[in-house]
């Protein structure tokens, strides 16, 4: 009897333009984790979404056999019925509905034909514990997620571990999950990784797509690596290292993956003095409190704290953008400034790339150049009249300098695979000439040789006399590209430290120490 | 001939089913009617009748695209049909004066309504069933429930006039040589940005096809009377709000804020004044096909501009814009009307009692619809 669960053979797939996929295989044995690793655009994505009938039968080339007998998927819940279940790389929770409602979204439980809540409050409970959303303890405020909770009320790392007890529900036999933890926190990352263990254990097999590759060596047993829609190898991971991965992933050696720069520290340009912002949901409640903080012309500031901490509140309450009040001083320059919406935030040079790109990133209906040029349109326009020339001319100026990876600005950003997404969204951002720059997670999602970009093009705009303001979850991050860091935690700043001073060991305290 | 059948593909699909559609129309009213529907006096009636619910078309193409509706338009058109009535037959307010404050009246109701929309956020559907209401009893309270008549000569011509074969002409052919020229300026920038053209020869052929189809339109008209001044006050619309759609800042912006509201904001548009400068454009279309219907009718009347609301939403919407927002054409607006337009006319030329037609718009709404999704799943 054959070990193999999964086989693909010889997939091609072709949009208008490109060919995603080109004669791919993959091989997958029972009960492992296998990892697929590739740069943004490899057609990793693609590849699970013919395996999970997203695009069924005859929208590409080649088989699929399970367990060594041919499938053909005339949609999702035809793939669902064989038991693979995946977890796509954009949520596709329902934001209006609860927690409770979008786990058993179509599969109810019932007595008679009346849905039993109880039941389903109660699995649900038993499944938000599971992956760590859920407390027993009642003594802490922390954000708890219940099973009434809506969903769109919940942080982006908090649904994508409600998508996660969402396939739990659905007992797989081969659970697809395309980079489940880009948007985690380390300790969400742990409890996942955990639970990917526990599946193992119960002999469950695991398609595991990410970008991070540490994660990556952790879990996985086997790794395939797909470049530029062709598969390049497989093997287990007890023969390859990083490196091999990087290099078979880029074709080239990548020896530095956190080209720090030692920027010369100028003087102060952003102030923030005594400034808390209201809870919106809660009133008298502060979600911010009494922040004090500066950042300095020539340096990378990171930001580091855990999920739920107030990082993207805070600096969205900055920007003009957060729907609820806030009281403090901002000083630009040594200048008081009054940031009421993002166009004033914008005209005073303070420019915010969201962690959440599908809301408040991109139109995904229009082009790369549309959302590009979406927060410069004053100035590619004589008398109101937008110059399209030059709206192509920069925008394919950026393109080029980010490695942004599409046929052409004319394509729609829906179009693009989820890294080469937030480089359109980093574009319209740096088009803006911005004076101080807020990333919100900027390398989210991004592979390792386009994450060096990022890198690189950071340290050249400090260079330029930029602010870089990185928040970052990941916290090899933080300490491989900031010059200072502050640490947040329960809306305060709970720590301050140079480059020099800062480790692994006192940001994690003065992360959590907010939360005594 | 390979090229030609790659230029086929580029064309949008929609277009190309519209206007096969309305071809067919045509092919069969002509027959069922032995030739009087294609008759140049009925084209020129058919057009006549399509200038309103396109122009009105125009103003709620744009407020669709934002992701709004706006049900005030029809009522707003009659109130300001009775305020212009009232003032000009009962008052004896002059031709120009009388328009211009139907003007400015309109655009202010259209930018309350949209303040109301935008600052205070209570929803458009709400806001503008109460302006359908309100206005309705304000047409009624100013006409008092009669038709107020008769109107200057000097007013009549936005309803009435046609302008002389002569002059067709030569805007016929100026807007021939303009639309060419914007073409091959187009064409050259493309080839500038290494983008994919299509190659010469379909390229002269599709301006020629254009041109031609220019100067038959003009031919038609010509041959009865000219260009109705209606229709022509559309066309002028139509080019001044698809250059304001497609070439600026504030065009660009209402589609991104239908296409995505919250990005919309995150990038820096000024969201809430552009949505109250649609309102209030939208206002103003209305404002305007009231001078039109009154010059027409050459009287203010209790219910003018019944229902026209709908009509204006179906036509955008036949004519390819999404209700979901940032998707949709202005010129949209104006086939969908053309196509409305040409069924009532052909209808009630075969003599069919007049709530077929309803019937008939009703269903083709539907089918208009349920195509786009279809052929946007398909893609
Ligand atoms: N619906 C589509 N229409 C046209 N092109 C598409 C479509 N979906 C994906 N592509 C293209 O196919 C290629 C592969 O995309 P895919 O999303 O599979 O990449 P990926 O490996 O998942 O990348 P990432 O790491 O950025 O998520 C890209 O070049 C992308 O632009
Ligand atoms: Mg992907």
């Amino acid at each position: 009897m054959s070990n193999k669960i999964l086989e693909m053979q010889n997939i091609t797939k072709i949009f208008p333009g490109v060919r995603a996929l080109d004669d791919v295989c993959l091989q997958v044995n029972n009960g492992e984790v296998h990892a697929i690793c590739g740069e943004n655009g490899a057609g990793k994505s693609t590849l699970i979404k013919i395996l999970s009938g997203v695009y069924p039968e005859g929208t590409y080339e080649g088989r699929i056999l399970i367990n060594d007998e041919e499938h053909v998927f005339s949609g999702t819940s035809a793939a669902e019925k064989v038991g693979i279940v995946c977890i796509h790389q954009e949520l596709e929770l329902i934001p209006d509905l609860t927690v409770a409602e979008n786990i058993f979204l179509g599969k109810y439980p019932h007595k008679f034909g009346v849905v039993d809540w109880n039941e389903i409050y109660s699995q649900t409970r038993e499944l938000l514990k599971e992956v760590g959303l859920h407390r027993e303890s009642q003594d802490e405020e922390g954000r708890q997620v219940k099973p009434t909770d809506i969903i769109k009320h919940l942080g982006i790392g908090q649904r994508q571990l409600v998508e996660i007890a969402k396939a739990l529900a659905r007992d797989a036999k081969i659970l697809i999950l395309d980079e489940p933890t880009a948007a985690l926190t380390e300790t969400e990352v742990e409890t996942l990784l955990g639970i990917l263990e526990e599946l193992r254990s119960r002999g469950i097999t695991s398609i595991y797509i990410s970008h991070k590759l540490d994660e990556v060596m952790h879990i996985a047993d086997r790794v395939t690596i797909l470049r530029d829609g062709k598969s390049i190898g497989s093997d287990d991971i007890k023969n390859i290292t990083k490196n091999d991965i990087i290099r078979m992933m880029v074709g080239r050696e990548l020896t530095n993956l956190f080209p720090y720069e030692d920027h010369k520290q100028q003087d102060k340009v952003l102030e923030i003095k005594n400034y808390s912002v209201q809870d919106p949901d809660i009133p008298g409640r502060f979600l911010i409190k009494d922040v004090n903080i500066h950042a300095n012309k020539g340096e990378i500031l990171g930001i580091s704290g855990l999920m739920g901490a107030g990082r993207t509140e805070l600096f969205t309450s900055l920007f003009g953008a957060f729907p609820a009040n806030s009281v403090g001083d901002i000083f630009i320059n040594g200048e008081k400034v009054s940031i009421k919406s993002p166009v004033d935030a914008l005209s005073h040079g303070f420019a915010l790339v969201t962690e959440d790109r599908k809301r408040y990133g991109l139109i995904l209906g229009m082009d790369i150049k549309e959302n590009t040029t979406m927060a410069s349109l004053e100035d590619i326009s004589k008398l109101s009249v937008i110059d399209m020339n030059q709206e192509i001319a920069l925008t394919q100026e950026l393109i080029e300098k980010l490695k942004t990876k599409t046929w052409g600005v004319e394509e729609k950003a829906k179009n693009l695979s989820g890294g080469n997404q937030q480089k359109v969204v980093l574009q319209k951002a740096l088009l803006t000439k911005p004076k101080i720059l807020v990333l919100d997670e900027p390398t989210r999602g991004i592979d390792v040789g386009a994450k060096l970009e990022i890198y690189k093009i950071m340290n050249q705009l400090v260079e330029e006399g930029v602010v870089i303001i990185m928040i970052s979850s990941e916290l090899e991050e933080i300490l491989g590209m900031s010059n200072r860091i502050y640490v947040m935690a329960e809306g305060r700043i709970t720590g301050e430290f140079t480059a020099k001073e800062a480790n692994q060991e006192n940001i994690m305290q003065a992360a959590v120490g907010g939360m005594v | 001939m390979n090229s030609f059948k790659k230029y086929l593909k580029t064309i949008e699909l929609r277009n190309f089913v519209m206007i096969g559609a309305l071809l067919l129309i045509w092919v069969v009213f002509s027959t069922l009617t032995g030739g009087s529907f294609l008759l140049t006096r009925n084209i020129s009636n058919l057009v006549r009748h399509m200038a309103l619910v396109g122009i009105l078309g125009i103003g709620m193409t744009m407020v669709i695209i934002t992701g709004n509706i706006d049900l005030s338009v029809g009522s707003i058109l009659g109130a300001m049909g009775g305020l212009a009535a009232v003032l000009h037959v009962w008052y004896g307010v002059g031709t120009y004066q009388t328009i211009g404050i139907v003007l400015l009246v309109s655009m202010i109701i259209g930018t309350a309504q949209g303040a109301i929309i935008s600052y205070l956020k209570v929803p458009a559907f709400i806001v503008t069933l109460g302006g359908l209401l309100i206005f309705r009893g304000v047409q009624l309270g100013l006409t008092k429930g009669i038709s107020i008549a008769p109107f200057a000569d000097t007013y009549k011509i936005y309803g009435q006039a046609y302008i002389a074969p002569s002059i067709v002409w030569v805007l016929a052919i100026a807007t021939s040589i303009v639309l060419f020229l914007l073409d091959a300026k187009k064409r050259s920038d493309r080839i500038k940005y290494k983008f994919e053209v299509s190659n010469f020869g379909i390229f002269i052929g599709k301006n020629v096809v254009l041109t031609l189809i220019i100067l038959f339109v003009a031919f038609i008209l010509n041959s009865y009377r000219g260009l109705p001044m209606q229709v022509f006050l559309m066309m002028l619309l139509v080019v001044i709000f698809t250059f304001v759609t497609q070439k600026t800042t504030f065009g660009r912006s209402i589609y991104a804020m239908g296409g995505n509201f919250e990005a919309s904001l995150y990038s820096g548009i000024k969201v809430k004044r552009n949505l109250v400068i649609v309102y209030a454009i939208n206002g103003l279309m209305a404002g305007i096909a009231a001078v039109v219907i009154t010059a027409r009718l050459n009287a203010g009347t209790p219910t003018a501009g019944m229902n026209m609301e709908l009509d204006a939403i179906a036509s955008s919407v036949i004519g390819g814009t999404s209700m979901s927002g940032g998707v949709g054409k202005v010129y949209g607006a104006i086939l969908g009307a053309l196509f409305m337009a040409s069924i009532d006319n052909g209808m009630s030329m075969m003599n069919i009692d007049a709530y077929w037609q309803y019937i008939v718009k009703g269903v083709i709404l539907v089918v208009a619809v349920w195509f786009d999704i279809y052929s946007s799943k398909k893609a």
